[in-house]
Order: structure tokens, then C-alpha cells, then sequence
């Protein structure tokens, strides 16, 4: 799914400066919780988070996760979207809570969650 | 090849500097992608845990053809209980740094999963050394 179908699917605004139009997103994870985000997100994932600080970017970066959407309406703070940009990530906010982007998205075909075997 | 961080501890928007860092120089050095994500989260965990529960620390990254080593050592308070701190979802984390997204209990395990190797030096008022280890699959 490109970022426009997702933009679509979970009526989201991309922020402006982050835009990229090579990025297929196949799964997606809705946490805010980091550490579970590094314990069980695959490649080419979707993060959906209502956590707003550096640490959500910061952990982007370093699982290379190419797309992030912030919900419940939160903005991301400038210094997140300058690490974005250096760092080739694109930021979304949509209005609608977790539970329900993340309904949108798998009614819109993004089936795929994590990679790991839960015991 | 060798690299040292400080990592500060009175700065939680700084933690992950060090781990950021260190990915980008493994990407020069041409390591495979898989490899790099693996090093990234484990020292990124680390370095958390050392803001969090420890007032920072020191990272030391030694690279070698076949095996990246990472040794975080701090100066805080120990780890009372290892065998409870590396149960997944377990955490002694304050509600401060849940809210930062933290503190999920994951850190240990994360770094542990994330490693092929993974040793623990610790006491109380000893402060803590973690030592992880990384095979490189191919020589680069």
C-alpha cells in the first residue's frame, strides 16, 4: 500500500516536508509503547502511535521504519519532524483514535502485524 | 576498529544518540542491514536503561570481521534481581518513563533476543556491564 492509500484509508495529512512517495507500507503496528515496537514490528511497517516525543522517531530510525502516524489528533514537535527529515521518515496525523486507524487500515487490506511468535 | 559514547544521564532526549551514531557507521562499513538493526536495538535498549536506571554510562563498540561487541557500563545502583529484570514485562521503570514510552519491561529481553551472545556484570552499588555480542555473517 502506498502512503497516499494509506493517507486515504485512515484520513491522515502527511506533515508537510516529510513527504515520499517510494514508500509501500505491507504491515502495521499501533503502540506507544517503544520497547514493544523493537520486540515485535516487521520491515516495511507502519507505526501508529499517540505517544509525542523524540524517542518514537528516534526508534523509527533505528528500525528502519519508514512511516509514522500520530493519532488522536496529537502534532508532532518541531525538532521530531527535523529528525524525520534527516532521517527519511514520513510523519501522518489523522484525528481518529488507535482502535479505529487501525480498523481502517486492516479493512483497507494491511493484514500483516508483527514477526514474532508470541509464547 | 573501536568507537566510545558517553552516554549522558540527565538527558532522556538524548538517549539513542549513541546507538543512532553507531548505526550510521556500521552502514559505511558496509555491514548487512539485518545486522545493523540487531546492533541498533540492543544498544538502543542499553542505552535507555542506562538513562533511566542509572544516570548514563559509557558504550564501547569493537568491530571485527566476523563479530561486533558492545559493552555498556554504568555506575548506577545494580540489578537486584537479574533473573525477575529479564522476564518479559517486568519492569521497575517510574511511571515518568512509561509515559516517554518505556518501561514496558521489555528492555532486557529485547537486548538479549537482539544478541547471539549476551553477559551481565552486576551488584548492588557495582554498577552494571553489559557485554553483547554480534556475529557478522560474512566477512566485509
Amino acid at each position: 500500500m502506498t502512503i497516499q492509500e494509506v493517507q486515504h484509508a485512515i484520513e491522515a495529512e502527511v506533515v508537510p516536508g516529510t513527504e515520499r512517495s517510494d514508500v509501500t507500507i505491507l504491515s502495521a503496528c499501533g503502540a506507544d509503547l517503544m520497547s514493544d515496537v523493537m520486540a515485535f514490528v516487521k520491515d516495511q511497517v507502519l507505526l501508529m502511535t499517540g505517544l509525542i516525543n523524540i524517542q518514537v522517531i528516534r526508534t523509527a530510525n533505528l528500525m528502519d521504519i519508514q512511516a509514522i502516524c500520530f493519532v488522536r489528533g496529537k502534532k508532532p514537535s518541531q525538532d521530531m519532524i527535523d529528525m524525520a527529515k534527516e532521517n527519511d521518515i514520513v510523519l501522518m496525523c489523522t484525528r481518529l483514535p488507535l482502535f479505529l486507524a487501525c480498523g481502517k487500515l486492516y479493512e483497507a487490506g494491511v493484514r500483516q502485524g508483527g514477526v514474532r511468535k508470541i509464547d | 576498529m573501536k568507537y566510545h559514547y558517553e552516554v549522558p544521564g540527565d538527558d532522556f532526549s538524548r538517549a539513542g544518540n549513541a546507538s543512532a551514531e553507531m548505526k550510521k557507521t556500521l552502514q559505511r562499513l558496509g555491514i548487512p542491514a539485518s545486522v545493523i538493526k540487531r546492533t541498533a536495538v540492543a544498544m538502543y535498549e542499553a542505552e535507555i536503561n542506562m538513562v533511566v536506571h542509572a544516570g548514563g554510562g559509557e558504550a564501547d563498540i569493537t568491530i571485527e570481521p566476523n563479530l561486533i561487541t558492545i559493552e555498556m557500563t554504568d555506575h548506577g545502583p545494580g540489578i537486584p534481581d537479574l533473573a525477575q529484570a529479564m522476564q518479559d514485562g517486568w519492569s521497575s521503570a517510574p511511571d515518568l518513563v512509561r509515559e516517554l514510552g518505556f518501561g514496558a519491561g521489555m528492555g532486557l529481553p529485547n537486548m538479549k533476543r537482539n544478541s547471539d551472545e549476551m553477559t551481565i556484570e552486576t551488584g548492588p552499588d557495582k554498577g552494571t556491564k553489559v557485554t553483547m555480542k554480534i556475529h557478522v555473517p560474512e566477512a566485509f
